[in-house]
């Protein structure tokens, strides 16, 4: 019992809980009628949110790393707002026409390469040289974020001004309506991508003391910067395609596994960040959807309560 | 020298006529003495909406300043401080719990609950550690997001999401015809009243100690620029939407330009505003015509970038 | 004259000040000293109405604090805080210029106008005066606020460390010239100070503080002794004299 590293027994209880909240997903009031068509959509809708779960995780957590800060999130600095607004693009570059007749999944691997290049020439500049203001770096993030979205309902709107309710709706979060077509290249791509940084783990020990003290230990600084922010850009692509952007999830992830793992090494955080994120999502639309009847909501509430926690970080000073 | 008002003035006059023309229907000015059907359209549709352009620009703009004075940091506004929220949240009440009362009582409801919601936000801001000026305004926009979020979680419970998204999305003065935009006239007075007060703000601007050594009195002065703030803010969202960044953008260019000599510098931030606005609406109403593009979405895009702008300049030209 | 009957302080149940009780001088520059934490500044600012009285009693010219208006306070004394940043992007001649609201609030006069004039030749500002608060250096920055004090054309000035931000030859003449505003035109001048030789050098009055006590008040050469402000600094100091003044001496 003793041998047993605390941050190992950490994941176990987590792996544990999320396995148990699964099954209660999954199996809880299934009717005998048409069993296997319900079984098949509770299991494509847990495995969407377990997905979503990991990569806002992995990638917020990672994205901190970057920034040597705990309250910048990607989704604070505007990335998921990018990536419609680079979703709306390509539709006016492509053509509409080109664009729906693309299979879904070149259409995506594509969306991923271009937000990562975006990704690494926008942050890789702002937050590389270490950002000395951090507090203008946020403020810069949060406007770029309204500037995207703005940019987006204006194409949208030059697009085809009927259908502005359409682009507006895809701008509203819900765990309600994941993309089933998109999943198995989503899964696929945030195994790769968590496993990778998983692997970069010790590094990113290091990246995270900030530049002036990691250059000096002889960590290659802006490979890994580059490295990272990719990563991140293909996780936030992949949650955002499944379910929109969700702007103070990875806030409260993030907060929450730094206070539970005790730890700062990225071996442990990254892992138990995906799985208390996936728990998260997993009982959060357990209880909205089959207790509360509000299956539409969770997003809702999760940014109320994420913004709450984001004030409550300010009010504590815990910028720096 | 330049004199900024003179100037600000003959372009908002500009934009004023171009305004008057500009529309689905081909309506000719000079016509309008001789032509009822133009003449209708002119004083029904394109006057009234014009009209509230302008109030909206010139309020929005004074609230900003008024703002910016009583919080004493320049990256605020109304619409990043959980202002226009809470208005909207006051209104979507009273559209649940009260669904006939009359426009005025909507109105001040709406008010009540702005005030409330800057109140809020002002207690908040005196919490946060003092040096940190980038984080009061990140405080206020996450602040909206949180009193967004109820608003619309409320919106959800009621049906009534498509309703709440004409006053927090882009808004728009499209629909602005005769006898919907009069109210926009009490926003114009509060901010009046606030110029009438502009010696009084400045010296709040100096901060609480430098008023009370001049012997005044910091918390009426304080609750007078809220109680703008909030008048202006809830009859905007009422009116026409949330129209983001006026407040914010328009005292910063014109402090950059003029200082803030408030007794000399409000007329021009008011012009200021109303001609912004108003260029923002004709660029709405002509990028794809005859259809349009609510005003609330081109000063999106045209305010932040203003604002990042602003945020990488730096103001000492030279030391 | 200021006078402060029993005034204790607490700020969330830590006592600042205990039981103070002496006058200031009217017609004199009074120099309140002591280590950090001593509530100089907790004192300084209590007279100035910047912080509410919590017991005891403050009179100046014989009105009370707490029943006299405070506009009507503003044209007896004024009054220069610490920490004056400004986020406001005002000129320095209208930054002095506030200094004239509380006699005109809001209509100023052609004699208004010749006030500030007056306070901006008598701070050196003339060539400044449509200069940008943030485009001058953080001494001249200071200099308008005080000239925006002097404007205020009281008979009390408190000023709390008005050497902030001041090159050695700037805090000389700053001294130098409120000795002279005392001397000159029977202003009653108090400052919180820090080097205790700008006290020594032109002080008529010294008050000792510390621990939230008055450990010492009186003339210069009688406060300023060297068992006194050993015991004030808790450091041990030598006194010498200079040019007929007090000189302090704690190099080592």
């Amino acid at each position: 019992m003793s041998q047993i590293a605390p941050t190992t027994r950490l994941i176990a209880l987590l792996a544990l809980l999320l396995a148990v909240v699964s099954a209660l997903w999954v199996w809880q009031g299934l009717p005998d009628n048409g069993r296997a068509f319900i079984l098949n959509l509770r299991l494509t809708k847990l495995v969407g949110l377990i997905t979503v779960g990991a990569a806002v995780a992995v990638s917020t957590v990672l994205f901190q790393t970057v920034a040597a800060n705990r309250v910048l999130t990607p989704s604070i600095m505007g990335f998921d707002a990018l990536y419609m607004l680079m979703q709306t693009v390509l539709v006016i570059v492509l053509g509409t026409t080109a664009y729906v007749t693309l299979p879904a999944s070149g259409k995506f691997l594509t969306e991923v390469g271009v937000l990562c290049a975006l990704a690494i020439l926008l942050f890789g500049t702002l937050l590389g040289k270490g950002a000395r203001d951090i507090g203008r770096t946020i403020l810069t993030g949060v406007i770029l974020g309204i500037l995207f979205r703005s940019a987006d309902s204006f194409l949208g709107q030059l697009l085809d001004p009927d259908t502005f309710a359409t682009v507006q709706s895809t701008q509203i979060a819900s765990f309600n309506t994941i993309d089933a077509d998109l999943l198995p290249w989503a899964v696929g791509i945030s195994l790769a991508a968590i496993a990778l940084a998983i692997r970069l783990g010790p590094q990113l020990d290091v990246l995270a003391l900030g530049r002036n003290t990691a250059v000096p230990l002889g960590l290659r600084h802006s490979a890994l910067v580059i490295g990272a922010l990719a990563l991140v850009g293909v996780l936030v692509s992949v949650s955002t395609a499944l379910v929109g952007p969700v702007t103070f999830f990875g806030l409260i992830v993030a907060g929450l596994t730094h206070g539970l793992a005790g730890t700062a090494r990225h071996r442990i955080l990254l892992p138990v960040a995906a799985l208390i994120a996936a728990t998260i999502l997993v009982a959060g639309q357990f209880l909205f959807e089959r207790a509360l009847g509000l299956g539409g909501t969770l997003a809702v509430v999760i940014e109320f309560a994420g913004g709450l926690f984001f004030i409550h970080l300010l009010l504590k000073g815990r910028v720096r | 020298m330049i004199r900024p008002l003179p100037v600000m003035l003959a372009i908002l006059l500009s934009l004023f006529v171009t305004s008057l023309t500009i529309g689905a229907a081909q309506v000719s000015l000079r016509a309008a003495g001789s032509d009822a059907w133009a003449a209708l359209v002119l004083m029904e549709s394109r006057l009234p909406r014009t009209l509230a352009v302008v109030l909206t620009g010139a309020a929005l703009a004074v609230a900003g300043t008024v703002m910016q004075q009583i919080v004493r940091n320049k990256f605020v506004g109304p619409d990043t401080t959980g202002t226009s929220e809470s208005a909207g949240l006051g209104l979507l009440l009273m559209t649940i719990l009260a669904p006939d009362s009359p426009v005025w009582v909507r109105m001040l409801v709406a008010s009540l609950t702005a005030l409330a919601g800057s109140a809020a936000f002002i207690l908040l801001i005196r919490r946060l550690p003092a040096r940190e000026v980038m984080l009061v305004p990140v405080a206020g926009i996450i602040l909206s997001g949180v009193i967004g979020a109820v608003v619309t979680f409320i919106a959800w419970r009621y049906d009534l999401v498509q309703y709440v998204g004409t006053w927090l999305a882009a808004g728009g003065s499209s629909g602005i015809i005769a006898g919907r935009y009069e109210t926009l006239w009490v926003a114009g007075a509060a901010a009046i009243a606030a110029w009438f007060a502009a010696d009084r703000f400045a010296i709040l601007g100096l901060g609480d100690n430098v008023a009370k050594g001049l012997g005044l009195d910091p918390a009426p002065v304080m609750r007078l620029g809220l109680m703008v703030v909030s008048v202006v803010s809830a009859l905007v969202v009422v009116t026409v939407g949330m129209i983001p960044f006026v407040g914010l953008v328009v005292p910063n260019i014109v402090s950059r330009i003029m200082g803030d000599d408030l007794r000399r510098s409000i007329p021009v931030v008011a012009t200021a505003g109303a001609a912004l606005v108003s260029a923002c609406d004709i660029i709405g109403r002509l990028v794809i015509y005859p259809y349009e593009v609510p005003v609330g979405l081109i000063m999106g895009i045209v305010g932040s970038v203003i604002f990042l702008i602003l945020l990488y300049r730096p103001t000492r030209p030279s030391t | 004259m200021i006078q402060i009957r029993n005034v204790d302080f607490q700020i969330h149940g830590n006592p600042i000040l205990h039981d103070i009780s002496t006058s200031i001088p009217k017609g004199q520059l009074t120099a309140l000293i002591g280590p950090n934490g001593a509530g100089k500044s907790t004192l300084l600012k209590l007279i100035a109405r910047l912080e509410k009285l919590q017991s005891g009693s403050v009179r100046i010219d014989g009105l009370d604090l707490s029943a006299t208006p405070t506009e009507k306070l503003a044209l007896v004394m004024a009054v220069l805080s610490q920490h004056t940043h400004v986020s406001s992007r005002l000129r320095l001649c209208e930054l002095v210029g506030f200094g004239r609201w509380p006699h005109h609030h809001g209509r100023p006069s052609a004699h208004d106008r010749a006030e500030i004039t007056r306070a901006l030749e008598l701070f050196d500002l003339t060539a400044l005066a449509d200069r940008f608060l943030d485009e001058v250096s953080g001494g001249q920055a200071q200099r308008a606020f005080l000239a925006m004090t002097f404007a205020q054309a009281t008979d009390w000035l408190l000023l709390d460390e008005p050497l902030n931000n001041l090159d050695m030859a700037h805090a000389r003449a700053l001294m130098r010239h409120l000795a002279g505003l005392v001397r000159d035109q029977g202003k009653s001048i108090t400052v919180v100070v820090h080097e205790i030789n700008y006290a020594a050098a032109w002080a008529d009055h010294v008050i000792a503080m510390k621990d939230g006590r008055i450990l010492a008040e009186g003339p210069p050469a009688d406060v300023l002794t060297e068992p006194l402000l050993s015991r004030l600094y808790d450091v041990p100091v030598a006194v010498g004299t200079h040019q007929g003044r007090p000189l302090i001496l704690h190099h080592v």
